[in-house]
């Protein structure tokens, strides 16, 4: 994840939970790891809340493919306070959190629009990673490869992790 | 694929612990959660049967600490044993960076167990993955119950390959940590070599 890509999504994440009037925004990758959270998240698990909606989107597109579909690619679950909104988007998922404050036809609109700006950062990362993959000698692209903090990792280290 | 956020300086790893039905994978997460610092766990979810048969998966977020200033969390996932829920099986496994194996040491469960790890291989292979080439650990459970067959035995039938194996008896914990240790460690080493 690149630092500038990643404030991108942050500030479209703050402007979705504003304009939808949302408790909560937040964007997950398909496996279930969470990239960023936005909003009323003090007292919400949004770790686990990460891995169940990537497990949700998993299971439904399991039943599409089962009726030739490709993907569901909007799910949404009304309870009677809170209601969560997930679409897909691209590889990643973003879900908004709402209650009564505001409403399932704002939330589709707001998130219609966070889509396409979404999947235009995406789409800019995949396009980066692709460059710093591609040979060095395709236009010097990776002159400017950072050095992997993680090359010197001993197994020290990680016997550490365990104290 | 371990997911490396640069921003919030944070590495996050999925683990995934199979084998057949009632071999104990959901008693590993449970040990672990029990005895795993407070602060340093998030919550363990189970989606479970009425039975407590795991239905889609169990979920446990570790973060275990710092690694060259990078914070390390670890996703653990069992998935469900039960030969009908593949389909639930083979969506756990996508983005996989390692996979401990359970086996039920029992004799009468030798077979479950063969069948299992074949039907880990393919559902890897299926995602693109090769079991030979990700990190993986086997674990022997249930070494305690009179009928366990000898770890020699187990390893010629499920382990040709030789890769790290562990006996445990789950519930007590013993051999637990020990094989979650050698995954995680599997698990970093990758990561080292990839970045």
């Amino acid at each position: 994840m690149y630092e500038e890509e990643f404030k991108q999504i942050d500030a479209e994440l703050h402007r979705l939970h504003q304009q939808a009037n949302a408790k909560v925004t937040f964007l997950v990758d398909k496996n279930g790891q969470l990239i960023s959270a936005v909003g009323e998240t003090e007292n919400l698990d949004t770790t686990s809340l990460a891995s169940l909606t990537a497990g949700n989107i998993a299971a439904t597109g399991g039943m599409a493919k089962l009726l030739g579909e490709k993907d569901f690619s909007i799910l949404f679950h009304e309870g009677e306070r809170d209601n969560i909104h997930i679409s897909l988007v691209g590889r990643v998922i973003l879900v908004v959190i709402f209650d009564q404050r505001s409403s399932l036809g704002l939330v589709r609109l707001r998130v219609k629009k966070s889509v396409e700006i979404l999947s235009q950062i995406l789409q800019k990362i995949l396009q980066k990673v692709d460059q710093a993959k591609a040979p060095s000698g395709a236009g010097g692209a990776a002159k400017e490869q950072p050095k992997s903090p993680f090359a010197e990792i001993t197994e020290d280290d990680i016997d550490k992790l365990f104290g | 694929m371990s997911f490396i956020n640069y921003s919030a300086r944070e590495i996050n790893c999925k683990i995934v612990f199979y084998g057949p039905g009632l071999c104990g994978k959901t008693t590993n997460l449970q040990y672990i959660y029990k005895k795993t610092n407070p602060d340093s766990k998030g919550k363990m979810i189970s989606l479970a049967t009425e039975s407590e048969r795991t239905l889609f998966f169990d979920f446990l977020p570790l973060a275990l600490g710092n690694i060259k200033g990078f914070k390390v969390r670890f996703h653990l996932y069992t998935v469900p044993g039960q030969v009908f829920y593949d389909a639930s099986r083979k969506l756990i496994l996508k983005g996989v960076d390692g996979v401990v194996f359970v086996a039920d040491s029992q004799a009468e469960r030798m077979e479950a167990d063969i069948e299992s790890m074949e039907n880990l291989r393919k559902n890897l292979h299926e995602q693109g993955y090769n079991l030979d080439q990700l990190p993986f650990v086997v674990q022997y459970n249930k070494r305690d119950l009179p009928s366990a067959v000898s770890v020699g035995e187990l390893n010629q039938a499920l382990n040709p390959k030789g890769v790290p194996f562990f006996e445990a008896i789950a519930p007590q914990g013993q051999g637990v940590f020990e094989t979650l240790k050698e995954i995680a460690k599997q698990v970093i080493l990758e990561i080292k070599k990839g970045g």
